[in-house]
């Protein structure tokens, strides 16, 4: 990424002030829509995750599950509730800004955080009995897959797709800025609606661990 | 923005992918006893069949960037196939086997062909 600033906007677009204004032109961009620093740390952590699964035991599967679960959680909620809404009432430069620092990351922590939270969270469950039909709480289980389940389809669907289309436009040498004003809102309403969903995934770890 | 007329590739990749997280749902939710396979299969094959349909509506509209939708679907689909194969290796060290194992795969194959689709369609879309 290069020293890129919030100055960094044509007159065409002097109307951004106003948060929802579309403004006629936005200037082309350069970074990384794949930070390929990120890379080696995906790949240590997804060791980790292979190496905790064959291992089988308890406290690695435990930490990987909890922590990244957590994470996830978090993320979503964040993303969902605190970032999207603000993302929502910049100008569209400005939202540009946040958009090119934060979207890259994104791409790498999501898909990350997500495959070590389930692979983690299956081989914990196998483990421990808990994904067993005769688990008292399997009820309760059963309730988290439906749920993760409308979050992966919303997830894999609608935001991974907005995140990697609305980079690729911000670096065409002429970025539209009707494409990246819909994408941005597509991607906000996916975080809102899978941050809504991480309520209920709170609601159902706590009365699993409660019993 | 230039509207054009495309086919409904995110609705169809939606479905295709909810049919299978239901199966696999169904699945899992019985483990470890066995159950009639027929539920998931049948969800299994109309997730593949929409796949197949979206491949194929893709495949007629004229003047797509192809360029564009090959560049970044190999990326995401070796992203995808690396997350499947993590995927997989959990449901082998856990001795699954048999039609339950096959059936799985397969959902994992739909899932990591699908979600390549549907990226780089959106990324190509706007080309």
């Amino acid at each position: 990424m290069t020293g890129i600033s919030t100055t960094q906007t044509s007159p065409d677009n002097a109307q951004a002030g106003a948060p929802n204004a579309v403004p006629n032109s936005v200037p082309a961009l350069d970074f990384q829509v794949v930070p390929l620093k990120g890379l080696p740390v995906v790949a240590v952590i997804l060791t980790g995750l292979v190496v905790a699964i064959a291992a089988n035991k308890l406290w690695p599967l435990v930490f990987l599950h909890v922590a990244f679960g957590a994470a996830w959680t978090i993320i979503d909620l964040f993303m969902g509730f605190v970032i999207g809404p603000i993302m929502g009432k910049l100008p569209p430069p400005a939202r540009i800004q946040v958009a090119i620092r934060l979207m890259p990351k994104m791409l790498l922590i999501m898909p990350t955080v997500v495959t070590v939270t389930l692979a983690a969270g299956w081989q914990l469950g196998t483990l421990m009995g808990t994904v067993d039909s005769s688990y008292y709480n399997h009820a309760w289980i059963v309730a988290s897959y439906i749920v993760v389940g409308f979050m992966a389809v919303i997830a894999l669907g609608l935001l991974s797709p907005a995140n990697v289309a609305v980079l690729m436009e911000l670096r065409k040498p002429k970025p539209n800025p009707q494409v990246i004003q819909s994408l941005m809102r597509r991607f906000i309403f996916a975080a809102g609606f899978t941050g809504t969903l991480q309520i209920a995934i709170l609601v159902i770890m706590t009365r699993i661990r409660v019993g | 923005m230039t509207e054009r007329t495309l086919p409904p590739v995110t609705q169809l990749g939606m479905a295709s992918l909810a049919l299978i997280v239901a199966g696999g749902i169904y699945l899992a939710s019985y483990l470890p006893r066995q159950v009639p396979l027929m539920p998931a299969v049948v969800l299994l094959a109309a997730s593949t069949v929409l796949l197949i349909v979206n491949l194929l509506l893709l495949g007629r509209v004229r003047d797509f960037a192809w360029t564009r939708f090959v560049a970044v679907g190999k990326w995401a689909l070796l992203a995808y196939t690396v997350t499947a194969g993590l995927i997989e290796f959990a449901f082998l060290r856990d001795g699954m086997s048999g039609a339950p194992l096959i059936v799985l795969t397969l959902s994992i194959v739909v899932y990591a062909v699908h979600v390549p689709v549907l990226i780089a369609f959106t990324v190509a879309r706007y080309d």
